[in-house]
């Protein structure tokens, strides 16, 4: 074993990395030991969530800590695997650590100390953090902690995540590295490489530019060796020197040539000195099975009554979030409505009133209302990833949603967005892939949403009669349900289509880990969904506001003097006459929406939109509907002067619908029209909450401008077909 | 050699090679998936064509298909 002395570290605080296998419960003993300081970081180009935080120590002070992504080996192919070496190695975009935290699961030793064997080769200081060691006393079985520290020359700290017990110990062994900055290889595992692997290593790791290695041997070896088993003629790694990848490339080429598989010369050399060494770190070798996990398994995996129990959990979630969380979303609507009303009757009337109680906090408002549904959908996706059921989800969805080219984990986002696309599109995480993540994100905004509800109550209370087919089937609901078949038929072709066309790519073989189950451990729950919710509201939220107030400023300016002074004075009269002028205001909002900015942009798009049976009016309602589509409801409010606070059910706005007519005196809403309007409304894009949540999920404009552009598109040739077809039939 | 999908529900065997394309192959392996370990069937009729697999104490679940690509020895 080699022992390299402490290197001067400057007075800037020190970093450690938190890193090991994934379910190894390495998040909770990053929770115990940050507490409440710390946040999801933010890197240029990294999509995946890395926490940060804080730990306060005693000899060595306050320490960064980082919570590398779960990885079972540092070996990569795609973008996001490579995370895992770039942040424990101190690539770009992250600084080096000064001390790596390896986690490891004591019921999965031996596949744990491979990815410790990793950290341990890069010359890194390292402390181990056995975790699980009460479920493997539960099979009879005890690790040999001080074997182990002797064999990889670290210090091992048992540690048990849920109760905290060790965490103590664990901090103490942290400052004593820091402060030691002690690291060890243990060397008779690099020097027992068979002697033509030893060659391709030495080759490569001249290729191994000095920014990587910082001038260190063992860094230039263990670089080496993850270039050996990661780079090839088809791997996605974005961060790879060129001479390096010919040079790793030449050397495959070669032992391909030969015979040898440098991967499996690789990942035997690490599992014969781990095998070799078992024995004496687990007091009584062989395993037992799981029982209870297996138990439950016959149960929730069973092809019959596991899909059954998955759809009726599926519902739950679904039911909570599409009316559980309504009162929520009606108690914070309410907030903002009376708070509004109270800064009507105490700021002076004009315009500064106006944009403060309508536009700004109708703003924060719409941002805010959505965290009712945001929250509850991460607590159930926390709990979900805690107890070890979001793998099953995955595993009995795998079928399915293969046949449309997503992986089983596209199902829950994908369900999630018949309540509200924004959550669902966050949920879009929990996904491996970024061309998962993408592709599921494009067609989440296709599921009925909540929002699109008060639209199509609007459209079929006024323009279809409350009559039934069959003389029991209501039509009212039944085109309510035709509306939701529709929508899921529709997001599952375009799923099938897009996977087919623009993100064409072999199904990636899988393997899915079945973790065993466990309670899940509350407060981690909870502060994943609080973490996640905020950095939605950070990010997503400045979008939202800026839009909502944006589309306010359109649907009210610019104003007329002349008009505003010529209605005041007729205001003056009414009150005078001591008569309500309540219909007189709503005449003025009506006239000064139909000359904004909106009303004009609602003319203007009037040519497009005629072919699908929209006159402006609809134009303006599709304006203002982009800041979300409920807003629909209300803007038409408002262009037929029903008054400011028109709901989906008010009887007057139903009213002026139904008797609106056109200049040959025909009605401008007939069934017809409305059924156009619903299929504009189910697949065009119009909501910018969604595309903010796009645009962050996927670091760029690229995709948010795709999804509204396709879905636009769609939505123009449906409902065409659907008017001009319907007119071509007869109906009008 | 015959393909570890031909295992039988709660037996066991020893691999004796794991093939397929390299991502699969190196993932499978850097898991513990090696020649000489012993690995074995704990549900086979799932819904699709998904088997669970216990390897070094871990539960893994792999397509039949895919599976077809790792080799267990001959029982004695």
């Amino acid at each position: 074993m080699t022992s390299t002395p402490a290197a001067p570290r400057a007075t800037r605080r020190a970093r450690v990395a938190i890193a090991g296998n994934p379910n190894t419960g390495k998040t909770t003993v990053f929770n115990r030991l940050t507490g409440a300081h710390q946040k999801v970081g933010n890197y240029a180009g990294v999509t995946v969530e890395i926490h940060e935080g804080r730990l306060a120590l005693q000899k060595s002070g306050t320490v960064d800590l980082l919570d590398v992504p779960g990885a079972y080996s540092l070996s990569a192919r795609s973008r996001e695997e490579e995370l895992a070496i770039q942040a424990i190695a101190g690539l770009e975009p992250f600084a080096s650590p000064d001390l790596v935290v390896v986690v490891a699961d004591a019921t999965q030793l031996s596949r744990n100390l491979y990815f410790v064997l990793q950290v341990l080769e890069l010359g890194l200081p390292c402390v181990i953090a056995l975790n699980m060691t009460d479920m493997l006393a539960e099979r009879g079985l005890v690790v040999d902690v001080r074997a182990l520290e002797q064999e990889l020359g670290v210090p091992v700290v048992e540690t048990t995540g849920t109760s905290g017990k060790g965490l103590a110990e664990l901090r103490e062994r942290i400052d004593d590295a820091l402060v030691n900055n002690a690291r060890h290889v243990p060397r008779n595992l690099t020097s027992s490489l068979g002697p033509q692997l030893a060659e391709d290593l030495a080759l490569v790791s001249e290729a191994i530019p000095l920014y990587w290695s910082r001038g260190s041997q063992e860094r230039k070896r263990a670089l080496a060796l993850w270039a050996l088993i990661s780079i090839d003629d088809n791997d996605e790694l974005a961060d790879v020197p060129a001479a390096l990848r010919a040079s790793v490339l030449e050397r495959r080429a070669l032992a391909a040539a030969e015979g040898r598989s440098i991967d499996t010369e690789i990942v035997q050399t690490r599992y014969s000195w781990i095998d070799s060494r078992m024995p004496s770190f687990l007091k009584e070798a062989g395993t037992r099975p799981r029982s209870r996990t297996e138990r439950i398994d016959a149960v929730l995996l069973n092809p019959v009554a596991g899909f059954l129990i998955f759809l009726l959990l599926m519902g739950i979630v679904f039911q909570s979030l599409f009316t559980w969380a309504s009162p929520l979303m009606g108690v914070i609507e309410g907030i903002f409505d009376s708070f509004a009303g109270w800064l009507r009757d105490v700021l002076p009337a004009g315009v500064g009133r106006e944009f403060v109680t309508e536009g700004l906090i109708a703003g924060v408002g719409s941002v805010l209302v959505f965290l009712p549904q945001i929250l509850m959908l991460f607590l159930f996706i926390g709990l979900m990833e805690d107890t070890g059921y979001m793998a099953r989800a995955a595993f009995l969805m795998d079928r399915v949603m293969r046949s449309i080219g997503l992986s089983g984990r596209a199902f829950v986002p994908m369900i999630s967005g018949y309540a509200c696309a924004v959550p669902a599109i966050l949920a879009t995480r929990t996904m491996e892939r970024q061309r998962d993540r993408t592709l599921t994100m494009l067609v989440i905004p296709l599921m009925t949403c909540s929002a699109r509800l008060p639209v199509y109550a609007l459209i079929i209370g006024a323009l279809f009669p409350v009559s039934h087919v069959f003389g029991f089937v209501p039509v009212q609901g039944l085109l309510m349900v035709g509306m939701y078949l529709f929508s899921t038929v529709t997001a599952l072709v375009a799923a099938a289509v897009l996977s087919r066309t623009l993100f064409k790519a072999k199904t990636p073989p899988l393997i899915l880990e079945l973790p065993p189950y466990r309670v899940p451990h509350l407060p981690s729950v909870l502060r994943m969904m609080w973490q996640r919710s905020r950095a939605f509201l950070q990010q997503a939220g400045g979008v939202i506001l800026v839009c909502t107030v944006v589309l306010w400023a359109m649907l009210h300016f610019p104003r007329d003097p002349l008009r505003t002074s010529s209605y005041e004075a007729q205001r003056q009269a009414l009150v005078e006459k001591g008569q309500s002028h309540a219909e007189l205001d709503a005449r003025e909002a009506a006239e000064n929406m139909r000359r904004s900015l909106g009303g004009r942009l609602g003319h203007a798009i009037e040519p497009v939109i005629s072919p699908l049976g929209f006159d402006w009016k609809i134009g303006i309602g599709l304006v203002g509907a982009f800041a979300a589509r409920e807003v629909f409801v209300t803007t038409m409010g408002v262009v037929y002067g029903a008054g400011n606070d028109a709901d989906e059910a008010s009887t007057t706005l139903r009213d002026k619908i139904k008797a609106e007519s056109r200049a040959d005196g025909k009605p401008v809403y007939t069934p017809l029209v409305g059924l156009s309007l619903m299929i504009f409304f189910a697949l065009a894009c119009q909501c910018m909450s969604t595309l903010a949540a796009v645009k962050r999920e996927t670091q760029g404009w690229k995709w948010p401008i795709f999804l509204f552009a396709y879905m636009s598109v769609l939505a123009w040739i449906a409902s065409f077909a659907v008017y001009q077809g319907g007119r071509a039939l007869g109906f009008d | 050699m015959r393909p570890l999908s031909e295992l039988r529900p709660g037996d066991c065997a020893r691999l004796t090679r794991v093939g397929g394309e390299r991502g699969f192959c190196r993932r499978l392996m850097e898991m513990g998936f090696l020649p000489g370990t012993q690995v074995r069937l704990v549900r086979a009729v799932g819904i699709g064509d998904l088997i669970e697999i216990e390897v070094r104490g871990a539960h893994i679940s792999l397509r039949r298909s895919e599976a077809q690509a790792l080799f267990l020895e001959r029982p004695r």
